[in-house]
């Protein structure tokens, strides 16, 4: 017989830290097809990239802490931060950005906080800003959606660009990219001629920026599928976009000439990857189910509040870290009340 | 009746796992020779041995007695010879020995004389209660709190409801649900002693929807009896833990019982439906508890099945009896998988509080090294007590355990859903287990220096005090001596005035 016995419970569900991981990589499938049909070779570049350089990190700081590499290396976080972080990319970021970004993200935002489990801000969406606020011109040299890009590039000028930095003879970064929706909107902000807000303009597509839109719908069914397969719950992605559909419906409403539609705002930049997959990163939301509301609405009220007013085109990674600031807060003021307790 | 509330937060659907044991009825154990008997199988103080070594007794004979207001006495489960008193090895998480009595039987399982009582309108409730509790009863759901006391609600409470606890809720168990199916009329016999003991209006018998046999067997005997009274079965659906004191009264009755209370508070009275059998057997047969329905099951016996045991009887026995295929790999259970515990030795005996033994279970793999915690918060939304497990964790790895304390540590009912969900396969049940134990040793530490502290500073004072009471008596004595010395002198000097010269 044995010595030491287990406690209860003897029952173990299925759930698994691994499986949740896989599942939010599956359902990340669609928007990475629409992203590399749009915006080329790069997006799968980065991210196969970014994800080499995640593990060889993750590795290196497992081993200086002392930790056992396999089932941390397995659990997929590291993998899941470097998909992120590439996804937000521009599809030309040239490789030193991504290394900086990853090493950021997994050395400081997470391991230096005690690794998995212990870091207070989504260490994608800092290395995110780390990078924006460093190199701005490379952050925000997005390339034209495809039908509208004048120089398309091929695998091998990609990945050359990509680095050695060298784009084809006569091509410079600043002639093959161009303004996103975000970024026209941003300037038309204002201003009595409303560029973006009229469908006839070349970058909106059928309700949205152009492949945006689609991007975007691909974010939102696989975030449905995370919602249906329970890896994610709903209160946070629909807390959010409740928010940003509710102040940017109150703007358009009042200020239809000078404001986005609501559908721009929702189809637009980050807002959908946000929603369902950065802003749902179980270590950095809250955790109570009314806390997870108040955290929600905080991103999607701050996303809108820097896209309009503040002075970045979209507001998403900064809206993620200042809601992470309050998650303790948040999660102290919305205890549920426990069994046999008066509220 | 229909099921009107909302029920209680959280909770899991489990696979029941319960045809493996509900297909054959209620078989006899086989008689044991040899019966281990603890003391101290109820909450409350053990009993104490009213026999000595080399006593013969018979089957239902009283051989301990209730030591304290809080306690029940023991019964011979058999007839035979009382071969040692001692400490041996219990069924008890601990894995630790206590005080038994060791009784051989001599095989002719011969009853002492009963005292059943026909009418039982005719005892008054003390008399009641008296009766339940010198048979030995205590709550046979798993806690094993005397029942009696359970049927004594003070004269300042008035109880509204009776809930019998027909739910059994932890998966692969199905004593209560053989037991409703084949002694309903039993059942509801002490159900209606029950009422009168406590003057209740209402009753309400909560059975899951996973044993409709049950409901209807018992909904059956209802309708047989007409001194029922309001009594009602009401299903419930099934969802671990509605088997749960507490989860009960609020899925039944929408009510919760204030934290650190009793159900009495809300002015209801919980009973499980195997205590309503025994309770029947007492009055009506004058038998006491002396065995119990418990039920045999997983993939390591062949067997599967219910048997009616007598308490004491060595677990191996029933194991042999189901054909057990028990490896050393495998782990065997009292109680169920979500809230039982693991048994050390095979040979440990039956007690009143054992409704299961669980051998192998199929989903029970081997647990992996658990993961970080990564707050996603599932363990605080399958919670039926609205806790926040996550927090409850963190606190107790830190040892903070103030401020676990703070967030309502002592209100965890370890039902194990927390540890279920989790994703990192954190044992959390355990955590909080150890954190209670650990925050009470504190307190009672506390408690201890500051009493010693008191000891110490009346100690000081009252030495103090016997100083100052010293040399007050010395001042005293001083002055004294003083004044007789002085009147002394004076003497003498009159003396020598009155001495002519």
């Amino acid at each position: 017989m044995k010595l030491f016995g287990l406690t209860s419970p003897f029952l173990v569900g299925n759930s698994r830290v691994t499986k949740h991981m896989i599942q939010l990589l599956l359902a990340l499938i669609p928007a990475l097809g629409a992203l590399v049909y749009y915006f080329g070779y790069g997006v799968l570049i980065n991210l196969i990239f970014a994800t080499i350089v995640a593990l060889l990190v993750e590795a290196f700081m497992l081993h200086l802490r002392g930790r056992p590499l396999k089932p941390f290396l397995t659990d997929g976080s590291a993998i899941v931060t470097a998909v992120l972080l590439a996804l937000a990319l521009p599809s030309l970021a040239p490789w030193w950005l991504t290394v900086i970004g990853i090493i950021f993200a997994i050395v400081f935002a997470k391991h230096l906080y005690g690794g998995l489990g212990y870091n207070p801000f989504n260490p994608a969406m800092a290395a995110y800003v780390l990078l924006l606020i460093s190199f701005p011109v490379e952050m925000t040299s997005w390339l034209p959606v495809n039908s509208i890009n004048d120089h398309p590039l091929s695998f091998t000028h990609t990945f050359q660009a990509i680095f050695s930095g060298q784009l084809p003879a006569g091509l410079t970064l600043d002639t093959i990219s161009g303004a996103t929706p975000l970024d026209e909107m941003k300037t038309a902000i204002g201003q009595s001629v409303d560029p973006i807000f009229v469908t006839n303009h070349k970058l909106y597509g059928m309700i949205g920026g152009k492949g945006w839109e689609v991007v975007n719908l691909c974010f939102l069914i696989g975030g449905l599928f995370l919602i249906y397969r329970r890896v994610i719950s709903w209160h946070i992605p629909v807390a959010m976009l409740a928010s940003l559909a509710l102040i940017s419906s109150i703007t358009y409403f009042i200020t239809p000439h000078t404001s986005a539609t609501p559908l721009l705002h929702l189809l637009s930049g980050g807002t959908m990857i946000c929603a369902f997959f950065i802003a749902t990163d179980p270590v950095t939301a809250s955790t109570t189910l009314r806390g997870r509301l108040i955290f929600g609405a905080g991103i999607g009220l701050l996303t809108y509040i820097i896209r309009v007013w503040g002075g970045y085109a979209d507001g998403i990674a900064f809206a993620v870290l200042l809601m992470n600031m309050l998650v303790p807060t948040i999660d102290y003021y919305t205890q549920p009340v426990t069994y046999g307790h008066k509220k | 009746m229909k099921y009107p509330h909302d029920t209680f937060p959280g909770g899991l659907k489990l696979a029941g796992h319960k045809a493996i044991s509900n297909q054959q009825t209620i078989q006899e154990a086989p008689l044991s020779k040899h019966f281990v008997l603890p003391l101290h199988q109820h909450i409350g103080e053990a009993s104490l041995p009213n026999v000595e070594v080399g006593d013969k007794v018979l089957k239902g004979q009283k051989i301990a007695s209730a030591q304290d207001y809080v306690s029940v006495p023991l019964h011979a489960p058999t007839s035979g010879t009382i071969i040692d008193i001692s400490e041996q090895p219990i069924p008890h998480p601990s894995g630790l020995s206590a005080p038994c009595i060791t009784l051989e039987a001599d095989g002719k399982d011969e009853w002492i004389n009963l005292d059943p009582v026909a009418d039982f309108t005719t005892l008054s409730e003390h008399e009641i209660r008296q009766r339940i509790r010198d048979a030995g009863i205590v709550g046979l759901g798993g806690a094993g709190f005397p029942s009696f006391i359970k049927l004594n609600p003070h004269t300042h409470h008035h109880v509204e409801t009776l809930i019998i606890n027909g739910i059994e809720c932890e998966p692969y168990i199905t004593c209560d649900d053989m037991l409703m199916r084949e002694r309903a009329d039993k059942i509801i016999a002490g159900i209606v002693i029950i009422r009168r003991a406590l003057r209740v209006k209402q009753c309400i018998i909560a059975i899951e929807d996973n044993k409709p046999e049950a409901a209807t067997a018992m909904q059956q005997a209802i309708e047989n009896r007409s001194d029922i009274g309001d009594t009602d079965v009401m299903v419930i659906p099934t969802r671990y833990p509605a088997g749960s004191e507490k989860q009960l009264v609020q899925a039944v009755t929408g009510k919760t019982v204030p934290s650190g209370g009793l159900p009495l508070d809300v002015s209801i009275v919980c009973h499980n439906v195997g205590t309503c059998y025994a309770i029947a057997q007492a009055i009506f047969h004058g038998e006491p508890l002396i065995s119990r329905i418990v039920t045999v099951t997983g993939e390591a016996v062949d067997k599967p099945r219910n048997f009616e045991t007598l308490i004491g009887t060595p677990i191996n026995l029933l194991l042999e009896h189901c054909g057990s295929k028990l490896s050393e790999d495998d782990h065997l259970i009292m109680g169920g998988p979500m809230m039982g515990f693991e048994l050390l030795r095979y040979d440990l005996p039956v007690i009143k509080t054992c409704n299961c033994v669980l051998t192998r279970i199929s989903s029970s793999k081997p647990k992996p090294q658990p993961l970080p915690c990564i707050r996603c918060g599932d363990c605080a939304v399958a919670c039926p007590v609205s806790l926040l497990p996550q927090q409850l964790y963190w606190y107790t790895r830190a040892n903070d355990l103030e401020k676990a304390r703070d967030y309502n540590l002592f209100d965890c009912i370890e039902c194990g859903c927390c540890s279920y969900v989790c994703p990192s396969e954190i044992p959390l049940v355990q955590y909080f287990r150890y954190a209670k134990t650990e925050a009470m040793t504190i307190e009672a530490e506390k408690r201890k220096s500051e009493h010693a502290r008191d000891r110490y500073d009346t100690r000081l004072a009252r030495i103090a005090l016997e100083k100052e009471e010293k040399a007050e008596r010395q001042r005293q004595r001083k002055a004294a001596l003083a004044a007789s010395k002085k009147a002394a002198e004076a003497e003498k000097q009159a003396e020598q005035q009155d001495t002519p010269t």
